[in-house]
């Protein structure tokens, strides 16, 4: 039984069937890839899986727990973080802030604790600063704890967004293509950054179009084409895969 | 770091004191009945100022909480209940400590509810009126928002417009001192004023402190998330509808307070403190204190609700609220007293201070 379970997903804006009919699951401590030209439904399925999006049809289980149509905040409780293709940090906070709004769901103090700094608020607080700082130091962004995250190079706002989403503690995690716009450089240390992730006992699903990337740390890849899921398997096999090839490995030949 | 975080507030306190002192000595101790009044509207704002400033959601019907408020205390302590002494419930109000026998202006002796029932009532009013209308209001965004708080704004001015019990067009008048404790009273009682400016005072150190706090939260942050990004937000599990709605309430807590304490110190209430250009007023406040700026909130309150109550502006009041807005809106939308937009001062600041120092200047290091 596998620890993420997609049955049937399906979802159409429109006439547009986005994401249709797909079934696969994950299996904990797993780095699981999904690929697949753009427009595939890619972004589409971790919005079903996150609960950005309701599904039209079909199942999404976790620890065989159905999480379907929950809304994201009671998914995220369940274990699931994201990143988002497009970086969504918070503006107007620091890089530590947008990372303590991760120990949300491992906090509990209300409006009332809070506005009377309760001491119970503030031991809390403490917490979750010294929590929050030293996941920036794993990460190796210590240094830019006070700065303000939305001014940062592309690249250290997305590890500060991975930050951010390791700071929920959650069982799974999921990159919408965590190496978009980053130099070989700053790729590598991504690469370097999910495989540790991974040895921390989280599983991970990926959204990735580096393919030196995807092949390198992925232990099986789900391809999409045009919202249906036309491959499953270990990276090897996926190379070799004909239809695979066809629509997408083989379109930077072309 | 608790020091520095709290060192606005002592200032704060200075220049209340400050301020109270020259006007005592200078004999002019009348002024203090404007930043009373300003400083009650300031607890609008402040609330307005979480609201808008630090959790996006625009609010253009905030007039309606403050006049929930006034009008609630209004109607409650004006009633005399003499004639009525007698009946089970007013005599069980009696008991229970509910109610304030006095003389009023005119000698004759009235019995009415306390201020306090009427307060803890108006806040409960407002709270779950607030509620309500926020969960459908809230889930709209933007200028859609704006127009339903607008329109709730517009139903609550009608109401207190043409509303018998609500004095129509007058308002209501000749409403009883509010007795707190210590001999301390909300009343517009000229020998009053002095304890007034600071019981109003008290109130507004206490609400920018309680929000301080807040916005420097867990909660804070939530509420924070949500401006940056409601999606983010809310797959880092933040339950953003509810958020929305509590700081909502929350502000609606606070304009309604302000309505009660307001009323008490003016003794009378009117449709005007329910008008929409009320509330546009309270929002160019915020916006020009800096959105996300409850400092720059508190001093911009005081500054322009001071000067538009001893008239600076004339029959220009709304003209100048409302081009305050759009001048804002235009050309700083983020606010008008944020950090980025005063850079280049502390910029000039530091070259200064380096030039100062690369000449040899000692001992500067305590400065900041
Ligand atoms: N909210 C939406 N409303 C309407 N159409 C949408 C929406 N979200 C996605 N789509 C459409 O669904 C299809 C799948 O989009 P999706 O973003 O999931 O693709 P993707 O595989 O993530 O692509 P990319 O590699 O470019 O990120 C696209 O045709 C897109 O235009
Ligand atoms: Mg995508």
């Amino acid at each position: 039984m596998g620890f993420l379970e997609l049955k049937n997903m399906s979802r159409s804006f429109g006439g547009l069937r986005a994401v249709d009919d797909v079934s696969f699951e994950v299996a904990k401590h797993q780095i699981k890839a999904v690929i697949g030209p753009n427009g595939a439904g890619k972004t589409t399925l971790f919005n079903l899986i996150t609960g950005s999006l309701v599904c039209d049809s079909g199942e999404a289980r976790i620890n065989d727990v159905p999480i379907q149509n929950l809304p994201p905040h009671r998914i995220a409780r369940r274990g699931i973080s994201r990143t988002f293709q497009n970086i969504k940090l918070f503006s107007h906070m620091t890089v530590v802030e947008n990372v303590m709004v991760g120990r949300h769901i491992r906090s509990r103090a209300g409006f009332l604790p809070a506005m009377l700094r309760l001491p119970g608020a503030r031991r809390e607080e403490r917490a979750i600063r010294e929590r929050s700082l030293e996941i920036l130091s794993v990460m190796g962004i210590a240094e830019l704890a006070d700065q303000d995250a939305t001014s940062l190079p592309f690249g250290t706002q997305r590890i500060v967004e991975i930050a951010r989403a390791l700071a929920t503690e959650p069982e799974l995690l999921l990159l919408d293509e965590p190496a978009a716009g980053l130099n070989i450089y700053e790729t590598a240390r991504v690469s370097e950054m999910i495989t540790k992730i991974r040895e921390r006992g989280v599983t991970v699903l990926v959204i990735e179009h580096d393919m030196s990337l995807i092949m390198n740390i992925s232990d099986e890849i789900v391809v999409l084409s045009s919202g249906k899921k036309i491959a499953e398997g270990v990276p090897a096999d996926i190379q070799k895969n004909e239809e695979v090839i066809r629509v997408y490995l083989g379109e930077d030949d072309a | 770091m608790a020091m520095k975080k709290y060192s606005p507030v002592l200032a704060l306190v200075i220049c209340v004191i400050i301020l109270q002192a020259i006007a005592s000595l200078a004999g002019r101790e009348y002024y203090l009945t404007q930043l009373t009044m300003s400083a009650y509207y300031c607890l609008v704002i402040l609330g307005l100022t979480v609201l808008m400033g630090y959790t996006g959601q625009i609010s253009l019907g905030h007039a309606a909480f403050f006049a929930m408020g006034g009008y609630t205390t209004a109607v409650m302590t004006t009633r005399n209940l003499i004639e009525m002494q007698g009946s089970a419930a007013v005599d069980l109000a009696v008991r229970l400590g509910l109610t304030v026998t006095e003389k009023n202006a005119y000698g004759v002796e009235i019995l009415h509810l306390s201020p306090w029932v009427s307060l803890v009532t108006a806040v409960c009013l407002t709270a779950a009126v607030a509620f309500f209308i926020g969960i459908p209001i809230l889930k709209l965004k933007g200028h859609y928002l704006a127009m339903a708080t607008l329109g709730f704004g517009i139903i609550i001015y009608r109401i207190v417009l043409g509303s018998r019990i609500f004095g129509e067009a007058d308002g209501i008048s000749d409403i009883p001192q509010f007795a707190l404790a210590g001999g301390l009273a909300v009343s517009g009682d000229p020998a009053l004023r002095v304890q007034n400016y600071y019981i109003a005072a008290v109130l507004v150190v206490a609400g920018v402190v309680l929000l301080m706090n807040l916005v420097d939260s867990r909660v804070g942050r939530a509420l924070r998330s949500i401006h940056g990004s409601e999606e983010a937000a809310n797959a880092m599990g933040v339950n953003v509808a509810r958020y929305k709605l509590l700081v909502f309430v929350l502000s609606a807590v606070f304009a309604c307070i302000a309505g009660v304490f307001l009323t008490h110190f003016n003794g009378g209430v009117g449709p005007s403190e329910a008008d929409v250009m009320k509330s546009v007023s309270y929002l160019a406040i915020v916006a020009v204190g800096g959105m996300a700026n409850l400092w720059g909130a508190l001093v911009m309150g005081i500054l322009l609700n001071y000067l538009s109550l001893r008239g600076y502006f004339g029959s220009y009041d709304e003209f100048v609220f409302g081009s305050i807005l759009i001048v804002i809106m235009l050309f700083f939308p983020n606010g008008l007293l944020k950090m980025e937009n005063f850079r280049w001062l502390s910029d000039a600041a530091a070259r200064v201070i380096n030039s100062y120092r690369a000449r040899g200047g000692e001992g500067k290091d305590g400065l900041s």
